[in-house]
């Protein structure tokens, strides 16, 4: 199992280089010109020089090379740095001539200049990777963004998955049942019906003619005490409705199936057989096993409602990272949209191998070699 | 041992097609969800010559109608025959916009399914056909398959619309796009699905027999492998279907689809959010429709799987 996973593993790394690869060239194929909001009344020579401070001006083996550097190695040093306080992605320049003696002492004092045989020295911070929008670092703001993102979808999630496995293990237990036809129907409905559709129903139905809900998510409301936790349950629970419908189509469709599946076989007789009660047979024996495919399937699901949650939080206003993406796409700002595509890749990679392992470990029949 | 008292089944002997049309007819969703695809395609099809009012005419004095069922709510609606579903703010007509936008809707969702199939039956049976193959366009579909579709198809939609809208005009630029985009990204659980079946079916006595008559490679796959893979194609094509009609729409919504003069339901829907408050039939009629027709080809598609599965037909 170690070795599968290490194998694995490694496989990801020629799979994430690829889509990277693929992410980066799409980009650079695409007309649009970063440059194009810039006044006409700038000349072309400093146009050229703008190009090239970001970056435009090399050709694109090196600027691809530049921007993996920078996301693997520049960024994951700089997140260190961070957490343990450390200098890692920070490299030594020389001092530029014209710099003040004033600040030159400043630096001298604080231990960032270092004498070396070919003159002063001092310490300056790795090129990360720049939002061309906002000229900040892009994993910046994506840490900023990425809580939203995880909360409402995370939540979601779990609520989805909360309601459709009890949907699930009773629809199959009373297969063709009443319960079971509804259930099969509504499931059906949640699968069809897609979230900027539901997104503003719900939002006439609860907070435009009953007002019970917001319909905007305020995410920058903290939540201190009783009364503002109470605001950030009411706020949260529209936008989780939406997607939680999804998941739970999903789910409890593959419960009911893989349910289904266990019913039937010999060792559930010979559970019955024995004497045991049908609550032990069913919420035990069958649920156990029946739960293998299923919890793969909840796994693969997660990049799915991180990409599905795009259109959810334009609809609610979250700002997450979903939105971020969008936002950066209508601004034209490439480096922003290449690492959100290529998060959004990292996790689906990510995930799949998590299913693989996980359905590796739980399942004692399949084995891998 | 007794003898069977009639040794030869009586009644009339039936083909597989009927077969599979009697277990399908027996599904009633399936029949219901095809019925309104029906309805539904016939109406975008044929309605605009019927209900001939120009999607596009303002007509300024007739602007905000609500549509006709308001008048049984509420009497001081403003209602009028001429506009069963109303009009918008520049009262442009609500049917036939309806219609125009379930036109775009249902075109780019049949383009986009046939080219999805089309791609990933090829592949399909190219990889469970030739074994030198199988290993490196399995590689690709799974490399296919990390890729993040919705915001990978963000990307694309947005950065390749200029040059292609000024080659084949604004419609038929975002027509291509979208169609190519969607066909691009969804081919893979096609070919999956396809490969296995090619990689059973490869082994059966038949492809021998045929083979060992001479039958090129070319003629092996069109007479004898794709018409047994065929009931897998239907059923997601079904599935492709849908999913097709939803990523327009989605598309529309996020504001990167059409250009804005040209309906189709997810922009009628996006347009129409700001003002729902007073108007909520023009996000509910476009919404019903999309997620009609998507349920309708769902409940199709289950309707066809089973039918098509001999283990469940029959029973």
């Amino acid at each position: 199992m170690l070795t599968y996973t290490i194998r694995r593993l490694v496989l990801s790394v020629p799979t994430l280089l690829f889509i990277s690869l693929a992410i980066f060239l799409l980009l650079e194929l695409a007309p649009g010109d970063p440059m194009a909001q810039v006044p006409l009344t700038v000349p072309p020579e400093v146009k050229e020089k703008m190009r090239e401070a970001l970056g435009l001006g090399e050709p694109i083996p090196v600027r691809y090379y530049k921007w993996l550097v920078q996301f693997f190695w520049v960024e994951p040093q700089v997140l260190i740095d961070h957490l343990f306080d450390t200098k890692l992605a920070w490299h030594f320049a020389p001092v530029p001539a014209d710099m003040s003696a004033t600040l030159l002492n400043t630096l001298t004092e604080k231990g960032l200049i270092k004498e070396t045989s070919a003159g002063l020295e001092m310490l300056v911070k790795d090129q990360r990777v720049i939002s061309w929008q906002t000229r900040s670092p892009v994993m910046d703001i994506v840490v900023q963004r990425l809580p939203q993102t995880i909360w409402v979808v995370g939540t979601a999630y779990i609520v989805g998955i909360l309601i459709a496995l009890p949907i699930g293990i009773y629809s199959a237990y009373r297969q063709y049942s009443i319960f079971d036809q509804s259930g099969t129907f509504i499931t059906m409905i949640g699968f069809s019906v897609p979230p900027f559709f539901t997104g503003p129903l719900l939002i006439v139905i609860f907070a435009v003619h009953l007002g019970w809900l917001p319909s905007v998510y305020d995410t920058i409301h903290v939540v201190t005490d009783w009364e503002s936790f109470k605001f950030q349950f009411r706020q949260m629970i529209l936008p989780v409705m939406v997607l939680a419908l999804q998941t739970t189509a999903q789910i409890s469709r593959y419960m009911r199936a893989s349910m289904l599946d266990n019913l039937n076989q010999d060792y559930v007789r010979t559970a019955r057989a024995k004497g045991l009660s049908e609550a032990v047979v069913v919420m035990v024996h069958v649920l156990r096993n029946s739960m293998i495919p299923v919890v793969t399937v909840i796994a693969l699901g997660m990049p799915a409602i991180f990409g599905g949650a795009i259109i959810t939080e334009v609809i609610f206003k979250v700002n997450g990272i979903g939105q971020l993406l969008i936002t950066a796409l209508f601004a034209n700002d490439l480096p922003m949209v290449l690492t959100l595509t290529f998060i959004f890749a990292i996790m689906i990679v990510i995930f799949n191998l998590i299913a693989d392992v996980l359905y590796g470990v739980l399942d004692p029949r399949i084995r891998y070699e | 041992m007794t003898e069977l008292s009639n040794p030869v089944p009586q009644g009339k002997s039936t083909s597989q097609m009927q077969d599979v049309w009697g277990q399908f007819r027996k599904h009633k969703g399936a029949m219901l969800g095809a019925g309104f695809l029906a309805f539904i395609t016939l109406a975008v099809l044929f309605g605009p010559y019927v209900w001939t009012l120009d999607p596009q005419r303002i007509d300024y004095r007739a602007r905000d109608l609500r549509p006709i069922y308001m008048a049984l709510f509420d009497a001081s609606a403003k209602v009028s025959w001429a506009h069963p579903f109303g009009t918008d703010q520049l009262g442009r007509d609500g049917v036939s916009n309806m219609l125009a936008g379930g036109r775009a809707s249902m075109a780019v969702g049949w383009a986009a399914m046939l080219l999805t199939m089309l791609i990933g039956t090829s592949i399909g049976v190219i990889a469970g056909f030739f074994r030198r193959l199988d290993g490196p366009l399995m590689r690709l579909t799974d490399l296919f398959l990390s890729l993040p579709i919705l915001p990978l198809l963000l990307v694309a939609v947005t950065l390749f619309r200029q040059p292609l809208s000024s080659n084949f005009g604004p419609e038929g630029g975002m027509f291509i796009l979208i169609v190519g985009i969607i066909g691009i990204t969804s081919w893979m659980p096609t070919a999956r699905i396809v490969r296995g079946d090619v990689l059973a079916l490869k082994e059966r006595e038949f492809v021998l027999a045929a083979r060992s008559i001479g039958t090129t490679n070319r003629n092996l796959i069109t007479r004898h492998i794709l018409p047994n893979v065929l009931s897998p194609i239907l059923v997601s094509a079904t599935l492709g279907l849908a999913t097709a009609i939803i990523t327009e729409s989605a598309l529309s919504f996020l504001g990167v689809g059409f250009p804005s003069d040209f309906p189709t339901w997810g922009k009628m829907l996006a347009d129409a959010v700001p003002r729902m408050e007073n108007f909520p039939e023009r996000v509910l009629l476009p919404g019903l429709a999309i997620s009609l027709t998507v349920l309708a080809v769902n409940y199709m598609g289950d309707g066809l799987r089973d039918a098509l599965d001999p283990r469940i037909r029959g029973r």
